[in-house]
């Protein structure tokens, strides 16, 4: 059995014939060719799989690709405009708010997400905020740095 | 994942119906504690019932004071609502302390609660709180509808449609959390209502308990010294990697001090 599965990714309409048990990631990595969003784990914990569905941050490695049928995704690569990067992900790059980048694009989606809630964010709502994205190579402190200084960039457009 | 068809009803008879109509169908709330299980292999399922599109289990409503949230009601929904807010200020608190942001905008009320996990918090609320399960055949209270460890009340096919808390005088909720998880190693709700305090224990256990000891203490005088001479036994409470039962018992007397302080603002 398959099912029908049609959606807005970084606004552009797609519609795919996929297996039932296909995940959101693997659609979008595997059926999309958007490999920005990563798989860091399977136990639902490290965030590297976070996109935005219907505006909300998710962990795409949790859902399944139908659940997101009708919906609008965004991912990490709907971020920079013609080479130009969105101010959160030029925060990064100014904060080293990245070592390896394998968790940046979650850490980067998760934390616009934030920002949609709370356009001001102290540090401790930021610490708090990524109790669901784990880093195993910067170390929180840049990255922290990076999301209070997007946060005030993105505040100033 | 073994495969599995997904189904998408729109009402609770088109679900109820569809899971009638298969081997072994699923309902699918948020996923986040069923999806996991199917990645691991550790479950399957032939069909899903996905209950996302269907209107009447989402949102929340207060009348005659009591709260109704809808089954298919995210975390992040009840953590935010004004009304719960106002209303229940405790439920509001323990909802927004779920794991993290991206489990509280997927993970449901329903889900949570029919799947029983040991360690879950909102159990926790709803013995504390006294309140009712509404199901697509009938209504259960919350001390009958825990029944064991991943077990509850419910029958085969049988849907979580909402649950009714009523309001309490005051209530509290405090949590010592698993680091990495952030699911109670053990969560006590101290809630007091018309019929008395209660408290309601969750992740020390097989499933939620209520603590009739340190209740009868905090009926006398509802302040944390009445429950400095309690001691808990640590028989049958659970035993893991990361704490002992010994650990745990102490902890139930810690979380309910720091619960009703919290409660007495
Ligand atoms: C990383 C991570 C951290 C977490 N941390 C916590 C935590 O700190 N505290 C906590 O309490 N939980 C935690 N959870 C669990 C989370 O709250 C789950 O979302 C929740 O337990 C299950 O809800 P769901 O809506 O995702 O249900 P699903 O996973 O969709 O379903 C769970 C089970 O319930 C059944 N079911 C679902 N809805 C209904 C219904 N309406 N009627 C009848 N049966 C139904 C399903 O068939 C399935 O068996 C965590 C999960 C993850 C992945
Ligand atoms: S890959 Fe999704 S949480 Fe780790
Ligand atoms: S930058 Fe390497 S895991 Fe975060």
């Amino acid at each position: 059995m398959s099912v029908t599965v049609s959606m807005i990714v970084n606004g552009k309409s797609v519609s795919a014939e996929v297996d039932p048990r296909t995940l959101l990631v693997d659609f979008l990595r595997v059926d999309q060719r958007l490999t920005g969003t990563h798989v860091g784990c399977d136990t639902s914990q490290c965030g590297a799989c976070v996109v935005h569905v219907n505006g909300k941050s998710v962990k795409s490695c949790t859902m399944l690709a139908a659940q997101a049928d009708g919906a609008e995704v965004a991912t990490i690569e709907s971020l920079a405009i013609d080479g130009q990067l969105h101010p959160m992900q030029e925060a990064f790059r100014q904060n080293h708010g990245l070592q390896c980048g394998f968790c940046t694009p979650g850490m980067i989606m998760s934390a616009l997400d934030l920002v949609n809630v709370n356009s001001n964010p102290s540090e401790r709502e930021i610490r708090e905020w990524l109790e669901g994205n784990l880093c195993r190579c910067t170390g929180y402190h840049n990255i922290v740095k990076s999301i209070q200084a997007g946060a005030e960039a993105m505040s100033e457009v | 994942m073994y495969s599995f068809d997904y189904k998408r009803p729109s009402s609770l008879d088109e679900a109820t119906q569809m899971l009638r109509n298969s081997d072994d169908g699923h309902v699918l709330a948020g996923g986040h504690t069923l999806l996991p299980t199917l990645k691991q292999r550790l479950a399957s399922a032939s069909d899903l019932v996905d209950l996302a599109g269907i209107e009447e289990l989402k949102g929340i409503s207060s009348a005659d004071g009591v709260v109704t949230i809808g089954a298919m009601t995210t975390h992040s929904e009840v953590a935010a609502s004004s009304e719960v807010q106002n209303a229940i200020p405790a439920l509001a608190d323990l909802a927004g302390g779920i794991g993290d942001p991206q489990v509280r905008n997927k993970g449901t009320i329903g889900g949570s609660i029919s799947n029983n996990d040991p360690a879950a918090d909102y159990p926790a609320a709803l013995v504390g709180l006294n309140a009712t399960v509404n199901t697509t055949s009938r209504s259960i209270s919350a001390d009958n509808f825990f029944t064991g460890m991943f077990e509850t009340a419910l029958g085969d096919g049988e849907i979580v449609t909402s649950v009714s808390f009523p309001v309490p005088h005051s209530a509290a909720y405090c949590k010592f959390p698993n680091p990495a998880s952030r699911y109670a190693i053990v969560g006590v709700f101290v809630a007091r209502g018309s019929d008395g305090v209660r408290v309601a224990v969750t992740g020390a256990g097989a499933s939620v308990f209520r603590a009739r000891e340190i209740e009868a203490v905090l009926n006398q005088g509802f302040s944390a010294s009445s429950v400095a001479d309690i001691q808990v036994s640590d028989e049958g409470l659970n035993e893991d990697i990361h704490a002992s039962a010994e650990y745990r018992a102490h902890l139930i007397t810690v979380m309910t001090k720091r619960a009703v302080d919290k409660a007495n603002g």
